[in-house]
C-alpha cells in the first residue's frame, strides 16, 4: 500500500475552496516535488496532509506503517515570538519530542541524533547561540536540522532553500537527495523547477491546471509550462 | 538585624509567610516564562476581574461560602483563556481584555439589578491585594500551597521538553506527532491553578508581578530557554525572600515590598544586559 494516498481532496480555508479534487499517491522512497505559482495552494496542501487544517472534502489515507511521529516537517514560515529565548541546540532537540511519546527526557540516542543533524547542516558551531540572533539562512538550517530529528520515513519540506545562498542551496538539494537514497520519502515544495526535475521522481503541479505524474511524464505534458525553459 | 530576623522566625506566621512566598514565587516564575512568551502577562489582573464578577453572582445568590463559585469560575476562565494557542484568531492580550472587561461589567450590572448588602467592594479589594494577608495564613492554607506547588514543579520538570516544543512551535509539534492540544491544556490548567491559588493568598497585584518581572529580567541576560527558566526561578525566590524580610524589618506591606524588590532586580538585570 502507498505511504500516502489522496482521494478527491478539496482544500481551502473555512469554506473557501483553493484546490479541488486532487488525486495522487506517494510510495515509500518517492521524491515528490510540488510546483505552482504563488498562492496556488501548495502550503495549504501540505498543512492539510499534516492534519493541521481540515480538508473541505475528500480523504487522506496514511499507509498502515506510517506513524505521525515519523514525519519531519519544515514550515514555510515559522511564526516565532521575536523575543523567544531558545538556543540552537534546544530547538534542534525539540524535533525529537514526537518520537519520545510520554518519556519526559531526551535519551543519549536522541542527543546523538541532534548532534548529527546539526553536523549535517553545518551548524554545530552555532549550537549555543540564540536562535533569534541568527540570519535567515542560518535559522532555516536550524529548522531543517530539527526536521531531520523528527523524521524516520517521510520528510515534508515547504520551500527548504528559500533564503539560502547558492552554495548552501545546492548542498541542501544534495543532502535531501541523499536522505531520499537512504530510504526517506520526500515531499517538497519548490519554485526551482530546474532542481525539481533534476532530483524529483514525481511532480505535482497545482494551479489553473493540475498535473500529477512522474518527472518524464511531466516534461512531455502540456502542463509543464516551464518545460521549455528547462530544456 | 540578624537577631531581629531570628526573633521573628520564632513566630509561625512568619515561617508560613516565608514558605508560601517562596513556593508561590517559584511556581509563578516557572510558568512566567511561558506566560510572557504567550502574551499573557496580564492574566493575574484579568482573572481578578473574573473573580469579582463571580463574587457578585455569589452575593446575589446569597451563598455563604462564595469560594465554591469563585474558584471554579476563575479556573475555567483561565483554562479558556490559555487554551487559545497560536491557531486562534483572538490573541492572548485581546482575549484577556475581553474576558476581564466583560466580567467586570456583568458583575457591576448584576450588583445594581439585584442590590445586596454584601460587601462586594471589600472582596474586590482583597482579590487585588490578597484576601488574607500573607502574614495571616492558616496551617491548612500553607499545606494546600505546599502540595499544589510540589505538583506544579513536578509537572513542569516532567513535561519541560514538551512545554518548550509546544510553546516554541505549536504547528511543528502537532505535525510531528506531539499532542499539542493536550499539552496546551495541561499548561493552562497548571497555570490556572497556581494563579487562582496565589491570587487568594497574595492577591493578583503580586501574582502579576511575580509572573512578569523574573521572566523579563532573565530574558535580558540569557539566550536559552533553560537558562531563562532556571535564572528566573532563582531570582524570583530570592526577591520574595528579600521582600518578606525587608517588610518585616521595615514594617512595610509585604506584597508591595516584594514587587519593589522585583522591580529593582529587573533594573539591575536590564543594566547588566546592556553592559554584557
Ligand atoms: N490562514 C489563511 N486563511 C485564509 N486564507 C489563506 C490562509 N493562508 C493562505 N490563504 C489563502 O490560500 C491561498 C493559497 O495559499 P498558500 O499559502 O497555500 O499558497 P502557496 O502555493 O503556498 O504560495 P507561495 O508560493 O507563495 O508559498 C492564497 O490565496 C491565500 O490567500
Ligand atoms: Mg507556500
Amino acid at each position: 500500500m502507498a505511504l500516502l494516498t489522496v482521494k478527491d481532496l478539496t482544500l481551502g480555508y473555512d469554506s473557501h475552496v483553493i484546490v479541488e479534487k486532487l488525486n495522487f499517491s506517494v510510495n515509500a522512497g518517492d521524491y515528490l516535488c510540488i510546483v505552482g505559482e504563488n498562492g496556488s495552494g501548495k502550503t495549504t496542501l501540505l498543512r492539510t496532509l499534516l492534519h493541521l487544517i481540515n480538508p473541505i472534502s475528500g480523504e487522506i489515507l496514511m499507509g498502515d506503517d506510517l506513524k505521525k511521529n515519523e514525519i519531519g516537517y519544515l514550515p514555510q514560515q515559522t511564526v516565532i515570538q521575536k523575543d523567544f529565548p531558545a538556543s540552537v541546540r534546544e530547538i534542534v532537540l525539540s524535533g525529537c519530542t514526537g518520537r519520545m511519546g510520554l518519556r519526559p527526557f531526551y535519551n543519549a540516542k536522541e542527543k546523538q541524533l541532534a548532534a548529527e543533524s546539526m553536523e549535517r547542516m553545518s551548524i554545530t558551531p552555532l549550537a549555543n547561540r540564540c536562535y533569534r540572533e541568527l540570519s535567515g539562512g542560518q535559522q532555516q538550517r536550524v529548522l531543517l536540522a530539527r526536521a531531520l530529528c523528527a523524521t524516520g520515513k517521510l520528510l515534508i519540506l515547504d520551500e527548504p532553500v528559500s533564503g539560502l545562498d547558492p552554495y548552501v542551496t545546492s548542498e541542501m538539494y544534495e543532502l535531501i537527495a541523499e536522505l531520499n537514497r537512504d530510504g526517506i520519502t520526500i515531499i517538497m515544495i519548490s519554485h526551482d523547477i530546474t532542481a525539481a526535475v533534476k532530483y524529483a521522481s514525481h511532480i505535482l503541479h497545482i494551479g489553473e491546471t493540475v498535473f500529477f505524474g512522474t518527472k518524464d511524464e511531466y516534461l512531455n505534458s502540456d502542463t509543464g509550462k516551464w518545460k521549455d525553459y528547462v530544456r | 538585624m540578624l537577631d531581629k530576623i531570628v526573633f521573628y522566625l520564632q513566630y509561625p506566621f512568619v515561617r508560613y509567610a516565608l514558605i508560601v512566598g517562596v513556593l508561590i514565587s517559584l511556581c509563578s516564575s516557572l510558568l512566567g516564562v511561558t506566560l510572557v512568551l504567550k502574551r499573557f502577562s496580564f492574566i493575574g489582573d484579568g482573572l481578578s476581574h473574573v473573580a469579582f464578577g463571580a463574587m457578585a453572582i455569589a452575593a446575589v445568590l446569597k451563598m455563604t461560602n462564595n469560594m465554591l463559585l469563585v474558584l471554579p469560575i476563575t479556573v475555567i476562565s483561565a483554562v479558556l483563556l490559555l487554551r487559545t494557542g497560536t491557531n486562534t484568531r483572538i490573541k492572548g492580550d485581546a482575549a484577556i481584555a475581553m474576558i476581564s472587561v466583560g466580567a467586570m461589567a456583568f458583575g457591576y450590572l448584576i450588583m445594581n439589578i439585584f442590590p445586596t448588602s454584601a460587601n462586594v467592594s471589600g472582596d474586590v479589594c482583597s482579590t487585588l491585594f490578597g484576601s488574607t494577608s500573607i502574614l495571616t495564613l492558616s496551617i491548612e492554607e500553607v499545606w494546600l500551597c505546599i502540595i499544589l506547588s510540589v505538583i506544579v514543579v513536578v509537572i513542569f520538570i516532567v513535561f519541560y521538553n514538551k512545554i518548550f516544543a509546544v510553546t516554541f512551535d505549536e504547528n511543528f509539534s502537532m505535525a510531528t506527532g506531539t499532542n499539542a492540544g493536550a499539552y496546551n491544556l495541561l499548561i493552562a490548567i497548571t497555570i490556572a491553578v497556581i494563579i487562582v491559588l496565589a491570587m487568594n493568598l497574595v492577591g493578583s497585584l503580586l501574582i502579576s508581578a511575580l509572573v512578569i518581572f523574573p521572566a523579563l529580567s532573565a530574558m535580558r541576560l540569557f539566550n536559552s530557554f533553560k537558562g531563562v527558566t532556571v535564572f528566573s526561578a532563582v531570582l524570583s525566590v530570592i526577591s520574595s525572600l528579600l521582600g518578606i524580610f525587608i517588610s518585616i524589618l521595615a514594617g512595610t506591606p509585604v506584597g508591595s515590598t516584594i514587587v519593589a524588590v522585583d522591580i529593582i532586580a529587573f533594573v539591575l538585570c536590564y543594566i547588566a544586559g546592556l553592559v554584557l
